[in-house]
Parts: structure tokens; C-alpha cells; sequence
């Protein structure tokens, strides 16, 4: 009752359908290859239009590869997605930031990098991570093809209201810990279905004192802890990130647009379904050891014992020890790593490009290891220039890369080959995400610089 | 794909294992099709075939005393990305039912939007289900929508599940959303006319 997430649903509500679902109107719609092409076909099958085509926005991101983008997707089954999204943007009349130019990259890192995600909003995409634009304010969520589909038609989708949930993170963080491992640590102790049929809303001084990169970063990781969705109350560092970018309210609408996001916070007599606290001393930097988010540890610390997991988990954890080639009560400082990744529409974005030059300044990248360090957009990409972090990466040994989705599912060519160990500042460990066969650490970019310089599992506090 | 919905009685195949990601029910690198079609193929690929294409024998959907259209999973199914090539991999393979004790939300989404039916049950009614097809690779289990039951044949043990009765009366009358929303643009309307221009 009368929490921020009530409010944003409940403007938005068109009708509560009989004996079902709310009608919920969505203000923006993004789009991008993988998941959109039935939707389209959909439409043209009921002789459909785009109803309001000017609040959707798609882009190209999943299949697109990393270098050379000025020629065409090599593999011909990804280069009709993206052929075929250019196809039905412009048959349907929906603006679309068209690969290798310079508005284009990760959706989830563009929508709020151009304004075009703001407070207050309803925001949905056919993808998981939408939860990411929650760090705007806004009620941001994943959606199927058939849900892209009703909101292509209608604007609108139906959707059974979420519980709503707060997590409060208090205290300060540690040197080296970063949102990263804030939302490594919450899944691992919500698990990854312990915020199902939930809407989180974050607060506490953490969150507070976090960049909104870091927002971005926490809420991008909602959906890993089983949420529809993440958010943050919009504050004065929402504005500022807000002000000038090129979708964003201008003149008197920025004024009253200012005026009502102020508005946009939970009561202090607010109700939620549930709430939970922790505090920001028991959060280390932090990597995961198995084949969901939630199987992780600090990086210092030891994988559970058998003993210590639920019989009715154990058919899983052991499943999951033997893909990863990992013991019960093994440490993981220290194990030898083959690959690294930077990007993704978690960890793709400057301040994390500057954490991971930051580190390995002065450094040199390991000779075993393979590292990926791919921006999250074109406008990532320039500012790594404007900063000229490229030069000190570059003496590193490190290579930039060009925008997109990238490793973090492997829909290009740039896959982890089977058996071999990657760190990722990606948000899925599953099976086979990066590539078949592949093993994936998940980690903050700093935990990820450290493991690039020295080929191994390591602790970035002994380099800072 | 818009199958009507009401009594079905099938043996099932057992997947008795928690998390079970959409990455997993369909790895990314098959989500290239631009259609609905041919996911069924490559349901559960890498658990399913080795890398040469062989069958991997200790996989249940490559037991042949394994049948039917019911599939039954454990706890927080459909976890992770919020692909719906995942359901359309589900029905393709020609199932009509899931069975859990807890699905992820959006997964949970994307069957009923396939005429596939998730039915939730209670970690004892779950665990006894995998007892007796552990013991009965033909166990019979009815899953009732009108009456919205679910029964296990070998024990009799019988349990309600939940579903919102506009979804029921999709399911049983062959209606999807989109001719829901589509009939409501008027209601649309009427609301834009109210919302604040500078926030959309």
C-alpha cells in the first residue's frame, strides 16, 4: 500500500479485466532482433498497424558481432533477424537505431543513455533484463514474443499485479565492492526464485550513494533473483543523469516533468508485501562457482560442503560442481581462468570500463588469457575515447571491441570454448550461456581486471 | 497454436531437477528462426544430444519408457531469460501441460500465451508424482481445467490449482490477448487522453 511501485502501476491501469488481469498501459516499448520478428509477423497476420509506433524504439543488438560492423553479419540465420528488424521498422513505422551507427548498441544501455527511459514510466522489452531501466524509476520488465505482440497492437498489456518487495542495503560498502557484488551477494542469499512474483523496489544508503551506473547495474540483476522487476526512487542524481540527453523532457516540460518525478516515492506509512535488510559490511567482492547466480561466495571464501546444502538441492549442486569442474568445500582463489569479458548490458557501461582501467593500470593482461572488453554502446564506446581510457587499456594489452550483446549468450562468434574457465561481468551462468560447454564465473569488472592481469581467480584488493 | 483446452489424461516425463533455465529448455544459439516453427527439435539440446548430434541415452526424453504430454519439472522452472522460443520449444515437442511446484513468472507467461498449460502443486504432491513414475514410467496423471484439478492416477491424490478465469476461458475457447486488447483500443483511447504528453 502506497509504495512507489502502487503508484506508477496504478496510473497506469486501464481496466482490471473480470475475474483477471490488469490492463496496464506501457509507455515504451524497445524492441530488438531475437525476439520481435513472430510479434511482427503476428500483426501482419490479423492485418494489424502499430498503434501508437512513436512510443517504440528497437535496435539490433543480440547478434551482432564485435568487430568489423561495417560488413554484414557473417552467419546468414542472424543476419535475417537483423534484416528482418530493419524490415518490419520500416514497414510498421517504428524508429530503430540501426546497427553500427552511432545511437545503437545494447538496448538496455541505450534507453537510458539517450533519455529515452525516464521516471514514472511503464517500460517493457522481450527480454529479461529490462529490469535495468528500473534504476531511472521507472516499472521496467521482461516480456514474451506474444506480450510484445499485444503491446505492438494495443499499447497494452495484461499482466496479474506483482507483490511488492523493498530491500534495504545500509552502511558503506567496502573498497572494492561494488553494485556488482551487491546484487551477486542478494541472490545468493534470496536464491534465484526468492523475489518470484515479486516488484523490488531498492533503498537504504547503498543505494542512495550509488552512482547510476550502479543502479543500473542492480537493477539489471532483478531478474536473477526471480523479480518482475527492479527499481529505484528517482532522486536529484536520477535528474541530473537525466538533463540534456536527447529524448529528455526540454524547456517548461522539463520543469513539470521535474516537478512530478519528485513526487515519485514510497510513503513513509508505505506497506510491502515483504521487506528485507542487509548491511553493507557483510558484502566482500564476490564470484559465483556454479550454474545459476545465486551459487556464489565472496572470493575469498569455499564452496558449501554437500552436507550443507538441502537434500532435496543436492541432485542439482552436484550436477551443476561436475559442469563446472569444481569440488564441494573447494576455495577458488587462485584457479587458473581462461577467458575474460567486460560488457553486456550489466557491467557495459563507462564507470565500469573506468573500474576495470583503473585496475589494470601499469599492469599487463595475462598471456593465457583471452580477454573480451566489448562497450555496451557506441556512446561508451566514444566517451573510452573522450576519457582516453582505450590508450591505457591498449598498454595494458587490451583490445576494445565493437558494441553489442557479445558473450554474455554467445549469439555471435564471440563463444567460450567448451571446458574452459571465463570471468564475466555478464549476469548468467547457466550452461552453455557463453558458448557450448563453457564456464562461467560471474564477477564484478574489477574482480574481472584482476583475474585478466594475472590468470586466475584473484582478489582486486591486492592491487588497489 | 491456439489449441482449446479442457480434460487431458497422459503419462509424463519426469525432470526432477530444480532451476531448470530457459537456456537450458532452449540454448541461445537456436533462437535465429524468424518463425514459431522447428523449436520442438531442439527442446533441451544440450542436455539431449551430444555434441555430434547422437542422442545422449541417460537423457529421460531419450528413454522410450518414457512417454506422453505432460511434462513434469521441479521447483522454479523456466528461470532466467524471458525467451518465449521456450514455450514455443515446449508445445512443439507436444506438450500440453507443465507441472511444478513453482515457475518463474514470465516463462509462466509465455505457456499460457502457447496454449500450454502450467499447473502448480505442492512439494508433496510434486515429490509423490516423481515417486510413483519413478515406480511407473506409465503413470497417469488427469489435469482437469474446468474443474481446475490435478490428479495423480497412481495414488488417487488429487489437488486444485489456481488460474484467473479470463485465462481459463482463453484457454478453453481457443482466445488469445491480442483479440482481448485489440477489441479495448477504445479504452485506450480514453485513457491517453488523460496522460501527461511529456512523459511518454
Amino acid at each position: 500500500m502506497n509504495t512507489l511501485f502502487d503508484k506508477i502501476w496504478d496510473s497506469h491501469v486501464v481496466q482490471i479485466v473480470k475475474d483477471g488481469p490488469t490492463q496496464l498501459y506501457i509507455d515504451r516499448l524497445y524492441c530488438h532482433e531475437v525476439t520481435t520478428p513472430q510479434a511482427f509477423q503476428g500483426l501482419r497476420q490479423r492485418g494489424l498497424k502499430v498503434f501508437r509506433p512513436q512510443q517504440v524504439f528497437a535496435m539490433p543488438d543480440h547478434n551482432i558481432q564485435t568487430h568489423d560492423q561495417d560488413k554484414p553479419v557473417a552467419d546468414p540465420v542472424g543476419r535475417k533477424q537483423i534484416d528482418t528488424l530493419d524490415k518490419n521498422c520500416k514497414e510498421f513505422g517504428v524508429t530503430e537505431f540501426k546497427m553500427n551507427t552511432p545511437e545503437n548498441g545494447i538496448i538496455h544501455v541505450v534507453g537510458p543513455e539517450t533519455g529515452l527511459s525516464l521516471p514514472g514510466m511503464t517500460i517493457v522489452c522481450g527480454d529479461s533484463h529490462t529490469s535495468t531501466h528500473g534504476a531511472m524509476g521507472a516499472v521496467a520488465f521482461g516480456i514474451g514474443t506474444s506480450e510484445v505482440e499485444m503491446v505492438l497492437a494495443s499499447q497494452c498489456i495484461l499482466q496479474q499485479k506483482p507483490k511488492s518487495m523493498r530491500i534495504s542495503i545500509n552502511g558503506t560498502l567496502k573498497p572494492g565492492v561494488t553494485a556488482k557484488d551487491v546484487a551477486l551477494y542478494l541472490m545468493s542469499q534470496l536464491t534465484t526464485s526468492g523475489a518470484t512474483g515479486y516488484f523490488v523496489e531498492y533503498a537504504g544508503d547503498v543505494v542512495r550513494n550509488m552512482s547510476m551506473e550502479g543502479r543500473l547495474t542492480l537493477c539489471n540483476l532483478s531478474i536473477e533473483m526471480g523479480a518482475r522487476g527492479g527499481f529505484v526512487a528517482p532522486d536529484e542524481k536520477t535528474f541530473a543523469y537525466i538533463k540534456g540527453k536527447k529524448y529528455a523532457p526540454k524547456g517548461d516540460d522539463w520543469e513539470r516533468a521535474v516537478a512530478y518525478w519528485k513526487t515519485l516515492k514510497s510513503g513513509d506509512d508505505a506497506v510491502f508485501d515483504r521487506e528485507v535488510t542487509y548491511d553493507a559490511a557483510d558484502i566482500e567482492p564476490r564470484i559465483t562457482y556454479g550454474t545459476n547466480p545465486g551459487m556464489g561466495i565472496a572470493i575469498n571464501g569455499t564452496i558449501s560442503t554437500l552436507d550443507e546444502i538441502p537434500e532435496s538441492d543436492q541432485a542439482s549442486f552436484k550436477k551443476s560442481l561436475k559442469y563446472m569442474g569444481f569440488e564441494p568445500g573447494e576455495k577458488l582463489l587462485g584457479h587458473p581462468i581462461d577467458y575474460v569479458f567486460l560488457g553486456a548490458c550489466t557491467n557495459g557501461r563507462i564507470e565500469d570500463f573506468r573500474a576495470f582501467a583503473s585496475l589494470v593500470k601499469g599492469h599487463h593482461k595475462a598471456p593465457n588469457v583471452v580477454a573480451w572488453l566489448v562497450p555496451g554502446s557506441w556512446a561508451v564506446a566514444q566517451q573510452i575515447k573522450n576519457e582516453k581510457l582505450d590508450k591505457v587499456l591498449s598498454e595494458a594489452g587490451f583490445e576494445i571491441r565493437q558494441p553489442g550483446c557479445s558473450a554474455c549468450l554467445a549469439m555471435n562468434d564471440d563463444k567460450v570454448p567448451a571446458g574452459l574457465y571465463s570471468v564475466s561481468t555478464s549476469n548468467r551462468n547457466f550452461e552453455g550461456r557463453q558458448g557450448p560447454g563453457s564456464r562461467t564465473i560471474l564477477a564484478s569488472p574489477l574482480v574481472a581486471a584482476a583475474a585478466a592481469i594475472t590468470g586466475k581467480v584473484t582478489d582486486p584488493r591486492e592491487f588497489m | 497454436m491456439k489449441q482449446k483446452f479442457n480434460v487431458i489424461t497422459s503419462s509424463c516425463i519426469p525432470l526432477p531437477l530444480e532451476n531448470v533455465d530457459t537456456d537450458q529448455i532452449i540454448p541461445a544459439r537456436f533462437l535465429k528462426a524468424t518463425d514459431k516453427e522447428g523449436f520442438g527439435d531442439n527442446l533441451f539440446r544440450d542436455w539431449r544430444y551430444n555434441k555430434d548430434g547422437s542422442l545422449k541415452k541417460d537423457f529421460v526424453l531419450n528413454d522410450p519408457s518414457y512417454s506422453g504430454c505432460i511434462l513434469v519439472a521441479g521447483k522454479n522452472f523456466g528461470s532466467g531469460s524471458s525467451r518465449e522460443h521456450a514455450a514455443w520449444a515446449i508445445a512443439g515437442y507436444g506438450f500440453r501441460v507443465v507441472i511444478s511446484s513453482f515457475f518463474a513468472d514470465i516463462h509462466k507467461n509465455n505457456e499460457l500465451n502457447n496454449f500450454v498449460l502450467p499447473v502448480v502443486v505442492t512439494e508433496p504432491f510434486l515429490k509423490e508424482l516423481f515417486d510413483s513414475i519413478a515406480k511407473d514410467h506409465k503413470t497417469q496423471v488427469k489435469v482437469d481445467l474446468p474443474n481446475q484439478t490435478v490428479t495423480n492416477m497412481a495414488t488417487g491424490k488429487s489437488e486444485h490449482f489456481e488460474i484467473n478465469g479470463y485465462k481459463k476461458h482463453c484457454l478453453m475457447n481457443g482466445l488469445d490477448d491480442v483479440d482481448f486488447l485489440v477489441q479495448n483500443r477504445d479504452k485506450v483511447e480514453a485513457f491517453e487522453k488523460n496522460r501527461k504528453t511529456w512523459n511518454r
